[in-house]
């Protein structure tokens, strides 16, 4: 298959599913009978500057989840747990840099750690369950999600506190927090300065993936488990290892908000973020590039979201029923589109060898 | 039965049973079938010859109503008919017995019959006399109350055919059926196959063994490169001249030249066992020793441990009991990664499952198994540029049919995935090549440039192991065959003295199976 017949089909998949996604809100809009023409032309209006940044820092903390959860999808890893992982995690970056015992940056650099640690933990146990004890670990990440939200508001009343109605770790002192960076010179938001990790972690995830020998072995187990095995990998400890990676990035997650915007991990701290990640992964197809496109979408709707009800009048919750959408068309059209590309391949691979035959077929026929 | 076969009118004014004509499939990656012209007489049995991937499984499928034909027309007694499900052809009174049983184990002789056929005759006594009847009609000797697992397997196939009858087919397609059966289950077969015959069936039998069908066929049509290239009586020809019909003018025999073998050691088993999940042995009192340039050849029926032994000694499965040495090191306690490193080469008896990515690029697939050593990784990082020059080596060296490296290995046809795995494991040096099934579902073509592969790393010294079913290619390849019998090695033949059926009765435990040492 030619290169640009590959780029075509590649590029196909997403074009189509969101062009499926859209006919079936549309539907959905003309069936509860709201303001269609109103929906579409708030959801392709060009965002404000400030919405703008606030996108970059929603698609940024995206991509980190999304890229955490497609690191166990690439080995058929299910980690649902992103979600309690970053969370967890959060918490514990919170705490610590809420605590002060480093000066400055180091203190950054202590809960950045603390924070990796923990998400890679959180997992790492799921990971340990599946591959020692076979236990499924979509069953038990949902679980540990469940446990990390509990542990997390038993732990923030002993080492946080509580002022008013919110309850959250202590400030972290000023020169541990974290610059953010002007991206249009008149709007009131900036962005986050973690939000680079994003930029940095994609282009691991990358290299990582594609580049190293553990890169392909994640890559073949995940193709084929059986033919991994007898190719020597050792599945027990790869399915360790992905879980303690997929973890470790999830604990970055929560990091961009907490050192340049609430400088403490409160009980209003966003969740949602590691199951978003979930569908973004599955939009951006697991690759890198791919899933920063998804994640920039996703944080497009919710952004524009945002302006429906004041603009059109309807509820901004239809952005999220459209993401679903979005996520369930994904799924089926890459599907489609896979076992077309199979199916053309072999055609094509078919014609090319007759062809070769049949060229060949003269001097055959004279030795006959 | 019977009434409805014999008074069919057809069948009465001769028409054929099955008339073929200009068959053409063209399937995606596979050889298409083209031309194919067949009359297939109604009362007689009629076999369909044919290498591995000659084009006769595609043909039966599309008269089996798998898969429709692109072009050519199906005649079934006489009438044009279009076959478009197994539906169809189960209607028109035609079945199949596929090579591979499709039985329920835990589920008795009645059961496994009557699952999806119970609108016929119900699944109480009404079936069970009907399954009686039949089982005393063509001598099945069948009890409709056993259940399938403790049933051997000359006895499922019976269940199969049976299943088939039950359904009312008159015309019955039989892929391999002598695959997996030792000689004497084979003349067991042939007798059933006579009475149905006699009872006005159509059978048609597809085989690559060539003695067989000239003992049971009454006409026999040769299938080459996906065409009917001759139909002929079993009579007129030769097994000699069926064999070059089927494979064109040059016929590749695997027939070993002078002995190469050394007095090294290289591969060294001591009384090795496996327990399955339940602490049964599947393997027990295993002891083996293969030298450089030896090929230890292991013949026995399917299930009897080969696949246990296989990867035991690549190590995917864990020893209760004995050791393994690989030249002077005792690899028992290494990983399979550290034994593949250490020079084991596996050619692995299901390539899809355990020897290919197949939805990774072929330069991908070099680096499967290989990813600790150059060229195509360097450290811990994967070297692009190393496995794709290795793997265009690779496609140029051994012959694999291929647009490219960037194909996938998917889009390949058997034999050509084979060669590349062939040539992969004899890429870094191997000291041990472990061939199972090496020529299973490849064609003829790979097949001849795969035994001469075998034949090459033994003369270069490699200690190879091979696991087959095909009697003729361990018989042609190896310097010694071992038969492995319910997990045990139950005989020990030197492959210049030992016939098909003395391999036979040692595989089905003819022989005294205490006698361990039988006498080469």
């Amino acid at each position: 298959m030619s290169v640009v017949r590959r780029g075509a089909l590649a590029l196909a998949s997403p074009v189509l599913a969101l062009l499926l996604a859209g006919l079936i809100i549309t539907v959905v809009l003309a069936v509860i009978g709201d303001d269609i023409a109103g929906f579409w032309s708030v959801m392709s209006s060009v965002p404000e500057p400030r919405n703008a940044v606030a996108m970059l820092n929603q698609a940024s903390v995206l991509y980190l989840s999304g890229v955490a959860a497609a690191i166990g999808f690439r080995m058929n890893l299910f980690n649902i747990g992103v979600e309690g992982q970053y969370r967890l995690a959060a918490f514990a970056a919170g705490a610590v840099a809420g605590a002060a015992w480093l000066p400055g940056y180091l203190n950054s650099l202590l809960a950045v750690v603390v924070a990796m640690a923990v998400g890679a933990a959180w997992a790492g146990l799921a990971g340990a369950l599946r591959a020692y004890r076979g236990v499924s670990e979509v069953i038990s990440t949902i679980m540990l999600n469940s446990i990390a939200g509990f542990l997390i508001s038993y732990l923030i009343v002993k080492v946080g506190r509580t002022t008013g109605n919110a309850t959250g770790t202590d400030p972290m002192p000023e020169g541990s927090r974290i610059g953010t960076i002007a991206i249009f010179p008149d709007s009131p938001t900036e962005l986050y300065g973690l939000s680079l990790l994003a930029i940095v972690v994609g282009v691991l995830f990358w290299l990582v993936l594609n580049r190293t020998r553990f890169g392909f072995e994640l890559r073949a187990t995940g193709a084929s488990d059986s033919a991994a095995v007898a190719s020597g990998v050792d599945s027990r400890r790869m399915i360790v290892t992905t879980m303690l990676l997929s973890g470790a990035v999830a604990g970055l997650v929560g990091l961009p908000v907490i050192f340049s915007s609430a400088y403490n991990y409160g009980s209003s701290f966003q969740a949602g973020l590691g199951f978003a990640g979930i569908a973004v992964a599955l939009l951006g197809r697991n690759h890198p590039v791919g899933i920063a496109f998804a994640a920039l979408l996703f944080a497009y709707l919710s952004q524009q979201a945002n302006l429906l009800n004041i603009l059109a009048g309807i509820s901004p919750d239809i952005v999220a029923v459209a993401q679903g959408v979005v996520v369930m068309s994904v799924v089926i059209v890459y599907e489609v589109v896979r076992r077309y590309r199979v199916r053309a391949e072999q055609t094509q691979v078919a014609s090319t060898l007759s062809a070769e035959s049949r060229a060949a077929a003269p001097t055959e026929g004279a030795a006959s | 039965m019977s009434s409805q076969v014999d008074t069919t009118p057809a069948a009465a004014a001769g028409t054929p049973a099955i008339e073929l004509r200009g068959i053409g499939k063209r399937f995606p990656g596979v050889i298409a079938n083209h031309d194919v012209d067949m009359t297939i007489r109604a009362g007689s049995i009629h076999a369909v010859v044919g290498e591995n991937g000659a084009g006769k499984s595609t043909l039966m499928k599309i008269l089996y109503g798998v898969q429709p034909p692109d072009d050519g027309t199906i005649a079934v007694n006489g009438e044009t008919v279009t076959l478009s499900t197994t539906g169809d052809a189960i209607a028109r009174g035609i079945g199949m017995v596929f090579q591979h049983f499709m039985l329920a184990d835990n589920l008795s002789v009645l059961e496994n019959v009557v699952l999806g056929a119970e609108r016929l005759h119900g699944i109480g006594d009404a079936a069970r006399e009907r399954i009686q009847e039949i089982s005393r009609q063509y001598g099945f000797d069948l009890d409709p109350d056993e259940l399938v697992e403790t049933l051997g397997v000359g006895e499922r196939q019976r269940v199969e055919i049976l299943k088939v009858l039950y359904r009312g087919a008159s015309i019955i397609i039989l892929d391999e059926p002598t695959a997996v059966l030792v000689p004497q289950e084979v003349d067991a077969l042939f007798t059933n196959l006579r009475l149905l015959k006699a009872e006005g069936h159509t059978l048609i039998f597809i085989s690559h063994k060539l003695d067989e069908v000239r003992a049971i066929a009454d006409e026999i049509t040769v299938v080459r490169r996906g065409t009917t290239v001759a139909s002929v009586r079993p009579d007129e020809v030769t097994s000699r001249q069926l064999a070059e019909l089927m494979v064109g003018s040059e016929l590749p025999s695997p027939s070993t030249e002078e002995s190469t073998v050394t007095d090294r050691v290289l591969l060294s088993v001591r009384d090795l066992e496996v327990l399955d999940a339940a602490g049964r042995p599947e393997l027990s009192g295993i002891s083996l020793d293969i030298h450089a340039g030896e090929v230890l050849g292991i013949a026995g029926v399917e299930g009897n441990g080969q696949t246990e032994l296989v990867e035991a000694i690549i190590g995917m499965r864990r020893l209760s009991r004995g050791s393994v040495r690989l030249g002077d090191e005792d690899v028992t306690s290494w990983s399979t990664k550290r034994r593949r490193e250490s020079g084991i080469g596996y050619i692995p008896e299901d390539r899809h499952r355990h020897g290919l990515l197949l939805d990774s690029p072929l330069w991908e697939n070099r680096i499967l198994g290989h990813q600790t050593r150059p060229p195509s990784v360097r450290g811990g990082w994967l070297s692009l540029r190393g496995a794709r020059r290795d793997s265009t080596r690779i496609v140029e060296q051994y012959d694999v049919r291929t647009p490219g490296i960037d194909t996938t290995a998917r889009a390949l046809s058997g034999g050509n995935q084979q060669k590349f795995i062939v040539g992969r494991e004899m890429s870094g040096d191997p000291r041990l090549l472990i061939a199972s099934h090496p020529t299973r579902g490849v064609d003829v073509g790979a097949q001849a440039q795969i035994w001469r592969h075998i034949k090459d790393a033994r003369r270069e010294g490699l200690a190879v192991l091979l696991v087959s079913a095909d009697l003729d290619e361990l018989i042609g390849l190896s310097d010694t065959i071992s038969v492995l019998l319910r997990g045990r090695l139950v005989g020990r033949f030197d492959p210049r003295a030992v016939t098909p059926q003395d391999l036979g009765s040692a595989m089905t435990g003819a022989d005294d199976p205490t006698d361990e040492e039988a006498p080469a």
